[in-house]
């Protein structure tokens, strides 16, 4: 605890949290000026596309690059084997922590085979994109296509081809988890409900795509990165090391970043193949994956097929449940992060804002000659919850209990703290009872039962869905990442600066993507300073400029960062007090920093300004005792201590109706109530719920990325693969409950993935509540007219 | 994602491109409002010569009334043809069909000769002409000629329209008095291609339909008007009997195309509940007419 009092400084008139201030970016990008990686031409930039394999799996037993070196503009083609020598060796998406968790060694570019229809295998350079494009197409490649493993219910039977057989088998990773009794609480039970559910894959969709600008320069051997990341840091550590060029010789600047969801976080070969041309040629490379090649490249996510029972007694509690998942990920699980934490968060979040002891869950993760997959906006979480939920749903409609009245009787109550959710996962500051309440009376439960009750009587069905989560935020250094073997920073960090001016330079690890992470550094750098919000300037994406972090993740920034912006903010302001207090000649105890002045604590009555602190301590030293030596600088490095995750909680409510003659869907309103801990900016806080509902209910309705038995992805282009647009999206009202985290001062938990973990699950129990005087119940998503159709039975 | 290399012409006169038209035929693609076209050509799936660049044609584009018909010029845009007075009052069938013919940004440069054209299976507006009975005209050097609409449409994107001709206009004939229209599509977002879609002209007496055009598009891969579920209600009182005999002989008329929008099952029912309510909905304006 700083001796500055937290609780005066949040609430107080110097105080710029709780504020709804627009992104500081929004004026200028909506003006056309934002700088996007593609936006930045060095000199003498060239551009890389690529030949991607064809096939699913299939061996190469020659190319002939001969035609597509003799075009015009192409100065460098280099294959799979070509990078190959020119890297430190394959990576393997495995990390220590996921206990006999296996995945083959993965080449930037396919070397002898290529494992997933678009795995890149030829790259070109040349002094145009379009130039380059054409002589791909002549590139010539001898293909001997190989049996495909395209489905994840048979990829371990018997006869079913090895993708790598050095893996003995498909299997990735198995894990189960088993807690309590469980057997016996479903053998005792008095009632025991089953049901299977599938989620089909789908992917980020980012407005920019992936993007990367390469420089390096033989002068200076310096790499600079620029590319549209949210962790600088990863990509600096990762590209140095599999290119062999020393990590502080790296520079890596995320600029303007528009929209990462998680895709951003990996690593990508073609990013890495452009990267190895810029060292090769000497010249800056740009690599922009265009949308054909986004589809069969970024990484995938969410496919997942579950079995669920669940043991209820006539009361009305949870005995037990248990789960059996089957997750189908890529030919490879992605570096560094795995392909298998998807799985792994299923299991751990599933049924979380429950209170019952006999859980077991089991997940089996396999490879699959498709596009891999892995983290994607609130990871494993629209799995987890959908399926808990609709086993609550189900357990309700059993007993002939109201929904609500169900979740009232079940949850975890909120002063049950310290916690474990039913997985065993350690849970603090929730706050279920109360969310549920204030939905409740958001979404007027009552009115909607009466209406819902009326139109039915004329043919109209609409439904009512509830659901509560938990969502795993702002991982600590127990988790996963760092201690698994991955360059991942689980810490964040600040330096604060006051320069000459009076004016503050705000460094951090965590970085913008577009949702305001800059404006909210800024906020609490300003209210823990005392200054306005336009004497502070917060640098974030440039590894050169800022402390070492990891940059913005699982709901990371806010909680992490923003604790380390106010430690190290807390920090300069003690010193500014301190130097004020011996220029003033008064106890530093004694004043005070408002609106960018020291000031007479209590009165307010101004002493000196900023201004004057920083000329005196940049340019006048000789004012000051020869004993003292202000910095005028902070650094402060924030991590969890306690816990893996700081885990959040929140609950949405649905209200949909359902054409039953053509199965079409209308979402007529969605509430979310979450507990993101103390809002910094409701503003930003409630659009990253709301953007992260529209991306729930995309892969709740429309997304899916469909393949035939030869892993072909069909439908990969804006024309074919739906994403949710305005028109058919609810108004979505969100309201937030505050209960501080115990784990920092500030008190903030992340927001980012609220809406996106739970959206997918409402709206299926809301599918399903309409759907109920049909006896039919829709456990598939996306839940498309046609699923809708053939669950009623009409075609 | 980046065009290949092409020749490109900027066509002043209709002369002119058709000229160009006569001498390059099936390597030419005559470009007006580009918006099926430029995603095709970005994504490398269409590799023309040439491209005869029509936008400067104004004698193309245009809407009047002649001869109890509504002439519409081949490069309309879109947005004309949804704002036009003369469609609104003489042609409500497309009227209606307009606001779901994709997006307001395509509209404003689409044209409705190109979306007659390139005979997607599932645009609203081969259908709307087929159903109206329109006559398009098209030129090339060798002379004019017309063809109806119901030999217009071949096939999965083609047409009748030979490698040299251009098309010129469509001339669709005024709604008469004792018609009524009405037009239905089911598409997965607002603005997106249809899944199934019936564009509907009846003739009515009362409660009945005497004659009707009802032309589905989408599931099939062409505009295709349904006699057999026309005949099982032709003359008779519309009723819930008639509708489900409509319904039930709509299997003869259509053959839907398996694919990514979904199953042929799942399209044959969707067009038989279409069925249903657009002429539910024929009826009800016939009744307030």
């Amino acid at each position: 605890m700083s001796d500055s009092g937290a609780s005066s400084v949040f609430e107080g008139p110097n105080s710029h949290i709780g504020r709804s201030l627009s992104r500081a970016s929004a004026r200028r990008t909506v003006a056309g000026r934002g700088r996007y990686t593609d936006d930045i031409t060095l000199p003498r930039t060239v551009h890389a596309a690529f030949v991607r394999s064809p096939y699913a799996h299939a061996r190469i037993l020659k190319i002939d690059t001969a035609d597509a070196e003799a075009m015009p503009g192409v100065v460098l083609v280099m294959t799979g084997a070509e990078l190959a020598e020119r890297s430190t060796g394959p990576w393997i998406g495995t990390l220590s922590c996921f206990e006999g968790m296996k995945s083959a060694p993965q080449y930037a570019m396919a070397v002898d085979r290529a494992c997933w229809q678009g795995e890149p295998v030829v790259m070109v350079v040349a002094e145009r994109r379009a130039l380059a494009e054409d002589a791909c197409e002549q590139i010539v490649i001898d293909w001997e296509v190989i049996s495909p493993t395209a489905e994840a219910e048979t990829a371990l039977d018997a006869g079913t081809p090895v993708l790598h057989p050095d893996l003995g088998d498909n299997l990735a990773f198995t894990k189960t988890i088993d807690r309590g009794t469980v057997d016996d609480a479903f053998a005792s039970a008095d009632i025991v409900l089953e049901e299977s559910f599938s989620f089909g894959r789908h992917t980020a969709v980012s407005l920019e795509p992936r993007a990367l600008l390469a420089d390096y320069d033989p002068g200076t051997e310096r790499l600079t990165i620029h590319t549209s990341n949210q962790v600088p840091h990863m990509i600096q550590a990762v590209f140095a090391r599999t290119l062999g060029v020393p990590e502080h010789n790296v520079r890596v600047i995320a600029p303007d970043v528009g929209g990462s969801f998680g895709l951003k976080i990996h690593t990508f070969g073609d990013e890495v193949a452009a990267t190895a041309a810029s060292i090769e040629l000497g010249r800056p490379v740009k690599f922009i994956a265009d949308r054909l090649e986004s589809f069969v490249s970024d990484i995938h996510a969410r496919e997942h097929q579950i079995s669920a029972r669940i043991a209820v007694s006539k009361a009305g509690d949870i005995q037990a449940l248990e789960i059996d998942d089957l997750a189908g990920v890529g030919a490879y699980s992605a570096y560094p992060r795995t392909s298998v934490f998807e799985a792994n968060q299923v299991l751990n979040i599933t049924a979380g804002p429950y209170k019952f002891e006999n859980y077991r869950a089991k997940t089996t993760v396999v490879y699959l000659n498709k596009v891999p997959t892995s983290q994607y906006r609130s990871v494993g979480h629209p799995i987890g919850i959908s399926v808990g939920e609709h086993m609550v749903d189900r357990a309700a409609e059993t007993l002939g209990m109201d929904p609500v009245e169900f979740r009232r009787r079940n949850v975890m109550p909120d002063d049950a703290y310290p916690g474990v959710a039913p997985s065993g996962v350690p849970v603090n500051d929730l706050s279920h009872e109360a969310c549920l309440e204030k939905l409740i009376g958001l979404m007027d439960y009552e009115g909607l039962l009466r209406e819902q009750a009326a139109l039915r009587k004329q043919g109209v069905y609409r439904g009512i869905g509830i659901a509560g989560f938990i969502k795993g935020t702002a991982p600590g250094p127990q988790g996963y990442y760092g201690s698994g073997g991955a360059p991942i920073a689980s810490q964040d960090a600040c330096t604060v600066k006051l320069e000459p001016s009076g004016g503050v330079i705000c460094t951090v690890g965590v970085t913008d993507q577009g949702q305001g992470v800059d404006t909210v550094m800024g906020q609490i750098a300003a209210t823990a300073l005392g200054i306005p919000l336009d004497q502070i300037r917060v640098i974030e994406g440039d590894t050169d400029a800022v402390p070492y972090g990891g940059g913005t993740y699982a709901s990371r920034a806010t909680a992490i960062g923003g604790e380390a912006v106010y430690q190290a903010s807390c920090d300069l302001r003690r010193e500014i007090l301190t130097m004020a207090g011996i220029l003033l000649q008064s106890d530093a105890e004694t004043l005070d920093i408002v609106g960018g002045n020291v000031v007479t604590a209590g009165s307010g009555e101004i002493r000196v300004p900023l201004s004057e602190i920083g000329r005196i301590g940049h340019f006048q030293l000789g004012e000051l005792p020869n004993d003292y030596q202000p910095t005028l600088s902070a650094t402060r490095r924030f991590r969890l201590t306690e816990l893996p995750y700081i885990f959040t909680n929140g609950i949405h409510g649905a209200y949909v109706e359902v054409d039953t003659d053509t199965g079409f869907l209308r979402l007529l309103k969605h509430w979310v109530v979450e507990d993101c801990g103390r809002l910094i900016n409701p503003n930003l806080a409630d659009e990253q719920v709301r953007g992260g509902c529209v991306q729930g209910l995309g892969g709740a309705l429309y997304e899916h990325c469909l393949y035939d038995e030869n892993a072909q992805l069909l439908n990969g282009s804006m024309a074919d693969y739906l994403t949710p647009m305005a028109a058919e999206m609810p108004d979505i009202e969100v309201a937030h409950v505050e209960t501080p985290t115990s784990e920092s001062e500030l008190g903030a938990k992340g927001a980012g993935e609220s809406g996106t973990g739970a959206a997918p699950g409402v709206v299926m129990c809301a599918v399903n509540n309409a759907l109920r005087p049909f006896g039919a119940a829709v456990t598939a998503q996306p839940m498309t007219p046609e699923v809708v159709l053939r669950t009623l039975g009409k075609i | 994602m980046k065009a290949p290399k092409m020749t490109y012409a900027r066509a002043d006169s209709v002369a002119q491109a058709l000229a160009l038209l006569a001498e390059h035929g099936d390597g030419a693609n005559v470009l007006a409002g580009g918006q099926s076209l430029m995603p095709t050509l970005n994504m490398r799936l269409s590799k023309p010569d040439l491209l005869i660049d029509i936008n400067r044609l104004e004698d193309l584009a245009g809407i009047s009334v002649e001869d109890d018909a509504v002439r519409i010029g081949a490069l309309t845009r879109h947005a004309a043809v949804q704002r036009s007075p003369i469609v609104a009052e003489h042609l409500p069938l497309i009227a209606e069909a307009m606001p779901h013919v994709a997006h307001v940004a395509v509209r404003n440069r689409g044209t409705f000769g190109g979306s007659i054209a390139l005979a997607d299976p599932a645009a609203e507006l081969p259908a709307c002409i087929l159903a109206l009975g329109a006559t398009i005209t098209v030129e090339s050097v060798r002379g004019r000629r017309d063809i109806a609409a119901a030999d217009f449409f071949k096939g999965l994107f083609e047409t009748e329209r030979q490698p040299d001709e251009l098309l010129i206009e469509i001339r669709i004939p005024c709604q008469r008095p004792g018609t009524v229209h009405a037009f239905m599509e089911l598409s997965r977002r607002q603005g997106d291609f249809a899944i199934a879609g019936v564009a509907c002209a009846a003739e009515t007496d009362g409660e009945t339909v005497t004659d009707a055009k009802l032309v589905y598009f989408a599931s099939e891969d062409r505009p295709t008007l349904a006699a057999n579920a026309v005949a099982a209600i032709a003359g008779k009182v519309w009723s819930d009997e008639s509708r489900s005999a409509a319904m039930a002989a709509l299997s003869e008329d259509l053959d839907p195309m398996d694919n990514l929008q979904g199953s042929a099952a799942f399209k044959l029912h969707l067009q038989r509940v279409l069925t249903g309510r657009v002429l539910d909905q024929a009826i009800e304006r016939a009744r307030a007419a």
